[in-house]
């Protein structure tokens, strides 16, 4: 519960973060709201001989309407995101999950950044951001790069974010007024998602993403599929486990969770198209 | 339904009964608790912090242990290992257990469960401790893990010198009465599991342990009752108990847990004896999941069997208690179990329990302690019953409660209950939450095919307190004094840790004493103040505890009259305590009074009174339950819960709607969500609290309670325990109630935790015409009961009078 010792540095800006990175290699790790990494380092999972604080870096953390786009800083809490009025008008799924996640204590520190860099499929924002259709910007070395939500999740805990990049800007496509629904499957209000369903929009032009149903947030393709070609909610739901492969533990094993994200995707269509 | 009011009560403006805010508070909320890692003492300077090196395997030899690299690391003054320590092995709770089921201070040759210590590590600071820890280099030799407790028979045996894995019984199936069903009509069997769960207290363990220069140990302790703490510690470490001084800070909590003293305590007391430093040790949250004993864990058969018209007239209950990896208190608890089988039922009723051990955490108290075993299998076999023959489930109830008694009534397991109203408690409760307008709410959903169904669970109890195995003989003392400034000093034998014992008790002796609370200081946990004490548990305190300080408090006015009548030369007959005055008068002389202050000023006051009960009181009660289940998803949410407690007389309902309230969500959290789970191997997957889910505001709905206060006669006051009142009766209404939710689609049974994947499995099954229940831990199989008819009931015509018992192959744990 004490993490081993480590090296800490407050970088100043966007840059001499990237400088740091680059200086401490593979050693170092990235430091924001603290809220996965420190967990893990106090259960020695993690063990960075450096830590890149970049929690005070200006200007990360911001909600900005760029006309059609909303653009939110990668350090921007989780709190912010749930409360803040942009947000609620254009893109209001991304505003409930953040809601969901954790505590009002954990809201107040996490910040979006870090929990979609972090990449658990588990988590409540990656399956919004997929749903979203979100574009993802990241700065390295060799300057600044904008990735598609679909390229960006790459498996349990692995992003498209390099070891000397840092991720500083999402992007999300404003639709004011598109419905949206939200599934989180928990035992406990705090709980990470057993199963979880993020959609946008209705018939043909649904977004739907599933939480926990693999080693990463993902898109129902066949369900989406159904509904473009004029399926109902109902027979284009039960479609929603085809091309997953989730795991098994100790809440829900996987025929389980197949049946859980039938039921969780109908509920969320439902409450899209309403 | 107040029958009584305190059975002593000379002051007619007594607080006694009434609401009287915590006195403990204030500082709690303010400058904060001073618990075992706030402790500064200046005996204290220079401490070496104690980190236990912990076995990451369940069932393994050790082959070698290599210190050599640790020993190097930075702040690192001493490493010790099994055989570096010259301290006992501890020995079985009962001498008619295995003798060779012996526990060492430190892993000796073998390991048995994650989390046993291997080693201690002693360094300048703290955080040095766990680099320096994770040094240490184990070499394993692993050996098959024992974890279904089923199976744990047929396993590789964990003590190489015993007969077996089988720890010890009591009664047995020789004595079974081959035609204890033979008038029955019908006969149902199940197997049921009342799962392990962990004890979680907010504060874990810890302790610190400082040698002076008279030889004397000085051991600050997180514990429950200072003198079992130094009676235990002092046997660990071969001294006599007087050469031992334990001292209690605030604690955070202990359910039962932190009763005595546990390995780590006479570890770190050797070392700092052997260092001649003080040694610190707080445990972190991921030992206190391990290291802390365990709750709970028996594996329950139930054969109930009666008339089809719902009279239940015979039910037998068959015990397996996991003990875990070491015969601890909880190898002791299912004789607790097996006397309260009858819980508040007329039919007959037969028992017997075997213990085993398995390679996991050993098992201990745990808020209840073999009395919450009994209510909830008994509550499960009655509602099972109920389910099965199509009777409403308080109907079944009522037919078979023991009639009303105010002589005590001894059971057929030699339970000796004081006094007991059960029938009032189950209408009051049935009256109080509108059962009738529930089920008709029931029957319309169900009528409708509602996707969210509701669920009615009842559940009657009657327990057992100031009685238990963990809490010392029923006896109790206090002290009493008056000091010349009018203040007043209480001694205690008990150990508040949450319970509000300065409030309580300070109230008792204000109402004799007329000195009002906030003058009136109460001490505890410190042996050397305090030689003699039982502690708190067991749900005893009030009504030993509090029964002490206020018969001192009664033998204080006798010692005042005495020597106020010779101030006063006046016969002491004469003498009239007026709490008024915090003094005694003399009747018909105005002027002629002197005050206890004043009597105290002269020659010190006090009394010290040792309070003898004449047994243990049996508290009872009823919960009803209301759970609504989404059938589609298998998620269940306890929407009502309303609880009718019987405790006897009440001192001071704030205190008392305070336990009531833990016990009820601990034990809701048990019907719901907590389970300690172990993967076959013996690996523990809850080992934080990302895993473990104890329970939070949001998963419970507002309290209903309802009070009744039927006294005893076994203390003046009229007090039972309710202190673990809240978990019995919770637990199994909680968990009827999610099953009684879907009962309408066939199932019968869920096990604990009443998981979505179980009660979804459930439904699935009953709907194939299959099992009934389901129950296991995911992803090895769940209970099925293999007798399960097409109807989903698991019925044995008994012509003649035999009951299979039906056996499972499931993995579960
Ligand atoms: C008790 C608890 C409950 C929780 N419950 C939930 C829940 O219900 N749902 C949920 O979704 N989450 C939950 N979380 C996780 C929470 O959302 C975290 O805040 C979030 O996952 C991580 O954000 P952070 O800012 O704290 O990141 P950090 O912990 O600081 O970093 C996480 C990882 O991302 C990297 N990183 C951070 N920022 C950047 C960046 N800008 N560029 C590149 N790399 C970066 C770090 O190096 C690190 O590897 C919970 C956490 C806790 C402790």
């Amino acid at each position: 519960m004490i993490p081993p010792q480590f090296d800490y540095v407050r970088a100043t800006s966007v840059e001499h973060a990237l400088e740091l990175l680059a200086e401490h290699g593979d050693d170092a790790k990235l430091l924001a709201g603290g809220h996965s990494l420190l967990p893990m380092m106090k259960i020695r999972l993690a063990n960075p001989a450096v830590l890149i604080d970049i929690a005070r870096i200006p200007d990360l953390s911001y909600v900005r309407d760029e006309g059609g786009t909303l653009a939110i800083g990668a350090l921007t809490k989780h709190a912010m995101v749930a409360s803040d009025p942009l947000v609620a008008l254009n893109a209001p799924l991304l505003a409930h999950s953040a809601a969901q996640v954790g505590d009002p204590q954990i809201r107040n520190r996490g910040t979006i950044g870090g929990s979609l860099v972090h990449g658990d499929p588990a988590a409540d924002l990656p399956m919004a951001v997929v749903a979203l259709g979100v574009t993802l910007v990241v700065v390295g070395p060799s300057g600044r790069r904008e990735v598609p939500v679909e390229d960006f999740f790459e498996g349990y805990f692995q992003t498209a974010v390099g070891e000397d990049e840092l991720l500083v800007e999402i992007r999300v496509p404003s639709r004011p007024g598109v419905g949206w629904g939200y599934q989180k499957f928990v035992r406990r209000a705090n709980d990470w998602a057993i199963v979880g369903v993020a959609a946008v929009g209705a018939g043909a032009d649904a977004q739907v993403a599933l939480g926990n149903m693999g080693n990463k947030a993902l898109r129902a393709s066949a369900t989406e599929a159904a509904l473009a070609a004029g399926a109902s909610i109902a027979d284009a739901a039960a479609l929603a486990d085809e091309g997953t492969e989730p795991q098994a533990d100790m809440h829900a094993d996987a025929e389980f969770r197949r049946h859980l994200v039938k039921v969780l995707t109908r509920r969320a269509l439902e409450s899209a198209a309403s | 339904m107040r029958t009584f009011r305190g059975a002593v009560k000379n002051n007619p403006m007594s607080i006694l009964g009434t609401r009287v805010l915590r006195t403990e508070d204030p500082a709690f909320l303010t400058s904060g608790g001073v618990y075992m890692d706030d402790l500064v003492d200046e005996r204290l300077t220079g401490s070496l912090y104690a980190t236990f090196v912990r076995a990451p395997i369940a069932h393994a030899r050790i082959l070698d242990i290599d210190i050599s690299a640790a020993l190097q690391a930075p702040g690192v003054v001493a490493i010790y290992l099994s055989g570096d320590v010259p301290l006992a092995d501890r020995r079985p709770p009962s001498p008619t257990f295995d003798k060779a089921m012996v526990q060492p201070l430190l892993a000796k040759g073998k390991v048995r469960y994650v989390g046993e210590p291997i080693a201690v590590v002693l360094t300048e600071e703290k955080y040095q401790g766990e680099d320096a820890a994770e040094l240490v280099m184990v070499d394993y030799d692993a050996l098959p893990a024992v974890v279904n407790p089923r199976l744990s028979a047929d396993s590789v045996k964990l003590f190489d010198d015993a007969v077996s894995n089988q720890v010890g019984t009591f009664g047995s199936a020789d004595d079974f009465d081959p035609d204890f069903f033979a008038d029955c009509e019908v006969v149902f069997t199940h197997e049921i599991v009342n799962q392990r769960v962990a004890v979680a207290s907010m504060e874990g363990r810890g302790g610190v342990s400082v040698w002076g220069e008279d030889g004397r140990l000085t051991a600050w302790i997180s514990n429950q009752g200072a003198q079992g703490s130094k009676t235990a510690l002092a046997a660990m470490i071969g001294i006599p108990a007087d050469q031992v001084r334990v001292i209690t800070p605030d604690v955070g909590g202990g359910f039962g847990a932190k009763f005595g003293a546990d390995t780590e305590h006479g570890i770190i007391s050797w070392a700092s004896r052997e260092l001649g430093r003080p040694v610190r040790w707080v445990e972190t949250r991921y030992e206190n999941l391990l290291g802390m004993t365990h709750g709970r864990d028996q594996v329950q058969t139930i054969t109930i069997g009666g008339k089809r018209d719902g009279t239940i007239l015979a039910y037998r209950l068959e015990v397996l208690q996991d003990v875990g990896a070491y015969p601890r208190i909880g190898a002791i608890l299912p004789s607790l179990t097996r006397l309260m089988t009858p819980g508040t039922y007329s039919f007959k009723t037969e028992s017997r329990a075997t213990m085993v051990v398995t390679n996991k955490t050993p098992v201990g108290a745990y808020r209840g302690a073999g009395r919450p075993e009994a209510t909830a299998a008994i509550e499960r076999a009655v509602d099972f019953f109920a389910l099965s023959v199509g009777v409403d489930s308080a109907e079944v109830r009522r037919k078979v409660l023991l009639p009303k008694f105010t002589e005590p009534h001894t059971t057929s397991t030699g339970a000796k209950y004081d006094s007991g109203d059960y029938e009032t408690a189950l209408n009051l409760a049935c009256k109080s939450i509108g059962y009738d307008e529930l089920r008709r709410e029931q029957a319309e959903r169900r009528a409708r095919g509602d996707v969210k169904q509701l669920g009615i669970g009842v559940a009657c109890y009657v327990e057992i307190t100031g009685g238990g195995a963990e809490s010392g003989a029923p006896h109790e003392n206090a002290t009493v004094e008056v000091h010349p400034d009018g203040t007043a000093t209480i001694l205690t034998g008990t150990s508040p840790h949450g319970q509000g014992h300065a409030t309580a008790w300070a109230m008792l002796a204000s109402d004799q004493l007329g000195i009002p609370i906030d003058k009136i200081t109460l001490k505890w946990g410190d042996t050397d103040l305090i030689p003699e004490g039982g502690g708190t548990g067991g749900s005893r305190s009030l009504q030993q505890g509090g029964a002490a300080v206020q018969k001192a408090s009664i033998e204080l006015i006798e010692l005042a009259r005495e020597r106020a009548a010779e101030l006063l030369e006046a016969n002491p007959e004469d003498l009239q305590m007026d709490t008024s005055i915090q003094g005694l008068k003399v009747a018909g002389s105005p002027g002629a009074q002197v005050t206890l202050a004043e009597l105290a000023a002269k020659e010190r006051l006090f009394v010290r009174s040792v309070f003898t009960a004449p047994g243990a009181t049996f508290p009872f009660g009823a919960h009803i339950a209301v759970a609504e289940v989404d059938t589609e998803t298998g998620h269940a949410t306890l929407k009502r819960i309303l609880a009718v407690d019987d405790a006897g007389t009440i001192l001071n309902p704030l205190l008392f709607d305070g336990q009531r309230h833990g016990g009820i969500g601990q034990g809701a959290a048990q019907a719901l969500l907590e389970e300690f789970v172990y993967d076959e191997d013996g690996n523990p997957l809850t080992a934080s609290f990302a895993d473990y889910p104890f329970l939070s505001a949001t998963e419970v709905p507002s309290y209903e309670l309802v009070t009744m206060e039927t006294p005893t006669s076994y203390n003046p006051m009229g007090a039972k325990g309710v202190g673990e009142a809240g978990t019995i009766g919770s637990t199994p209404a909680v968990q009827n109630a999610v099953i009684d939710a879907v009962a309408h689609l066939g199932v019968r049974h869920i096990d604990m935790p009443t998981s979505a994947q179980r009660v979804w499995r459930a439904i699935e099954a009953a709907a194939a015409g299959g099992a009934s229940a389901s129950g296991g831990t995911v992803g090895s199989g769940g209970i099925a009961s293999p007798d399960a008819t097409a109807t989903g009931i698991a019925s044995h015509s008994t012509p003649d009078g035999k009951v299979s018992t039906p056996t499972s192959e499931n993995e579960a744990i």
